[in-house]
């Protein structure tokens, strides 16, 4: 548990049709560090937390996760560690029922029935869902979704997280226990989220992205108060900080 | 819009497989295995039956009852699908010219019993096999189908059809909807536009189903499918399996129809 650090050195990324996502990329990130990235539509932070297991691999520079360094023979070890939530739920439940798609995880790591269950049991009463358990994914609501893909990750108990527009369907109350949730989590955590209040509540670092490269990166307090900065960037002051 | 109703009817029966009554808590294997016993002991009697197969709607009925299903429901989509069967009885009369006895001195024709007993046993069949899908939801069904021993890859298409058809059918309508909603009046069904709804669809679904793929190598898979055991054969279960057997048998070897009504006039006279 020593040192769950993501280094991004120089990374490129161009997709196949031509478009250039991440250009000349870096940034690091210690063991415990909560950073939000924030950043305009089809600015890269998706693209971004493709690389954080290697789904996607950089065109240049390099990508390490604690002390592997990215490549196609490391990616399986790499993604026992990195648990990524997506932005969208439907491509993240693919099992026909809620507990065998929170299972899914627990039991291809080789986990007995028992044990398994407890997993499956603990990570939805994490994201308040249990009531959901037999349910097939059709019947839920985008929130409901979007609760249960965040459980599957965390039933994998993962070292690092990542999370793309976590909130974004979720109800206020959901919301609330996501975020409490969050912080509750010790290990390092990568989101990226147009809801900056929750990246404030958070995150204490926050990187902004701007057309593939870092533009800003610093504690949220600096970052997510610049007005400035934030316009640039096609964003605004957090709510909370607008009131004042 | 035909295709939301259609798939709102989808979705219906699939929601009805939800339930949680007797029927629907019994293991997916005893519900498969009697089923299929049920066809086909239905299918194997002769082609001029028709009396004998009246006590096996007893099947149906109690399905419909214990498994708390709408009966208009399933008598609808019965109706839906018997063109078919009507199609393939209805020249036996025409062709069939002979009489058959089935009680002293009372003969009919042939064809015509023959095609009652074609209609009677389609009936029973889709009947039955739509309340299999009704009481057991479509995931327990496979995984019957690989604890008795089909293939494992076999199995997970299954599955992933099952998860997927649902998703596919939302985006089809969501494009249906932002079709209909921009063109104003005309039609916008000509082939042109249909091509391309067909080609978005199409490549959605490349994009989605690479999505997917990441997303389940996210979670450790590694090329076979995690069989769960939730499921347990318990006493109800060969109790059930037990006694739908017992009553196949019966049914199929004694004129149970004759012999009640035997019973009947034995009474009254
Ligand atoms: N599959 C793809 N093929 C080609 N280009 C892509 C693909 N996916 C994304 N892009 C492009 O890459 C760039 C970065 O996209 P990305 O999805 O990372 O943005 P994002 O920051 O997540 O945006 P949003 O806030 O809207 O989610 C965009 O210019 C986008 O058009
Ligand atoms: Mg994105």
């Amino acid at each position: 548990m020593s040192h769950h650090i993501v280094e991004f050195k120089d990374v490129c990324f161009r997709y196949p049709d031509g478009t250039e996502a991440l250009h000349n990329l870096s940034f690091r990130i210690i063991h415990g560090e909560s950073v939000g990235i924030i950043g305009a539509n089809g600015s890269g932070k998706s693209t971004l937390l493709l690389h954080m297991n290697g789904y996607l691999m950089p065109t240049g520079g390099t990508v390490n996760i604690g002390d592997l360094h990215l490549t196609r023979k490391t990616r399986r070890e790499i993604r026992k560690k990195v648990g990524i939530v997506f932005q969208n739920p439907d491509d993240q439940l693919f099992m026909p029922t809620v507990y065998d798609d929170v299972a899914f995880g627990p039991q291809n790591l080789g986990m007995d029935e028992e044990d398994v269950q407890k997993r499956v049991r603990a990570a939805l009463d994490l994201v308040n869902c249990y009531d959901l358990i037999n349910k097939p994914p059709h019947h839920l609501s985008n929130g409901q979704k979007s609760a249960v893909a965040i459980a599957a990750v965390m039933a994998m108990e993962p070292d690092i997280l990542a999370m793309d527009e976590p909130a974004a369907n979720l109800d206020p109350k959901s919301r609330r226990l996501l975020i409490n949730l969050l912080k509750t989590f010790e290990h390092s955590k990568i989101i990226a989220s147009h809801d900056l209040d929750l990246i404030f509540d958070v995150c204490k670092r926050c990187i902004i992205i701007r057309e593939g490269t870092v533009a800003a990166d610093g504690p949220s307090q600096d970052i997510l108060t610049n007005k400035i900065l934030l316009e640039e960037n096609n964003l605004e002051l957090p709510l909370s900080l607008q009131r004042r | 819009m035909a295709f939301d109703s259609q798939y709102y009817n989808v979705g219906y029966l699939d929601r009805l497989s939800y339930q949680d009554t007797f029927v629907h808590r019994l293991d997916p294997r005893t519900k498969l295995i009697t089923t299929l016993l049920f066809l086909f002991t239905v299918i194997s009697f002769s082609k001029y039956e028709v009396a004998a197969l009246f006590p096996f709607l007893l099947f149906p009925a109690i399905f419909l009852t214990v498994g708390e299903i709408p009966p208009g429901f399933i008598l609808k989509k019965v109706l839906l699908v018997s063109p078919f069967a009507i199609f393939i009885g209805i020249f036996n009369p025409l062709l069939d010219h002979g009489q058959v006895a089935i009680l002293p001195g009372l003969t009919l024709p042939a064809g015509w019993l023959s095609f009652a007993s074609i209609l009677l046993k389609f009936f029973l069949t889709v009947s039955m096999a739509l309340l299999l899908i009704a009481t057991t939801s479509f995931p327990t069904i496979c995984h019957a189908l690989r604890r008795l021993g089909l293939p494992s890859i076999f199995v997970s298409q299954l599955l992933f059809l099952y998860r997927y058809i649902f998703v596919l059918g939302e985006e089809v309508m969501r494009i249906v909807r932002a079709r209909d909603m921009r063109s104003y009046g005309r039609k916008g069904t000509e082939i042109k536009v249909f091509v391309r709804i067909a080609g978005v669809l199409f490549l959605r679904t490349v994009e989605r189903a690479e999505r997917i793929y990441f997303a389940m190598l996210a979670r450790g898979y590694e090329g076979d499918m995690p069989v769960s055991k939730k499921y347990h054969l318990t006493t109800s279960d060969l109790a059930f399996a037990l006694s739908v057997i017992v009553c196949l048998f019966i049914f199929r070897c004694y004129p149970v129809t004759q012999i009640i009504g035997n019973f009947f006039r034995g009474i009254f006279s």
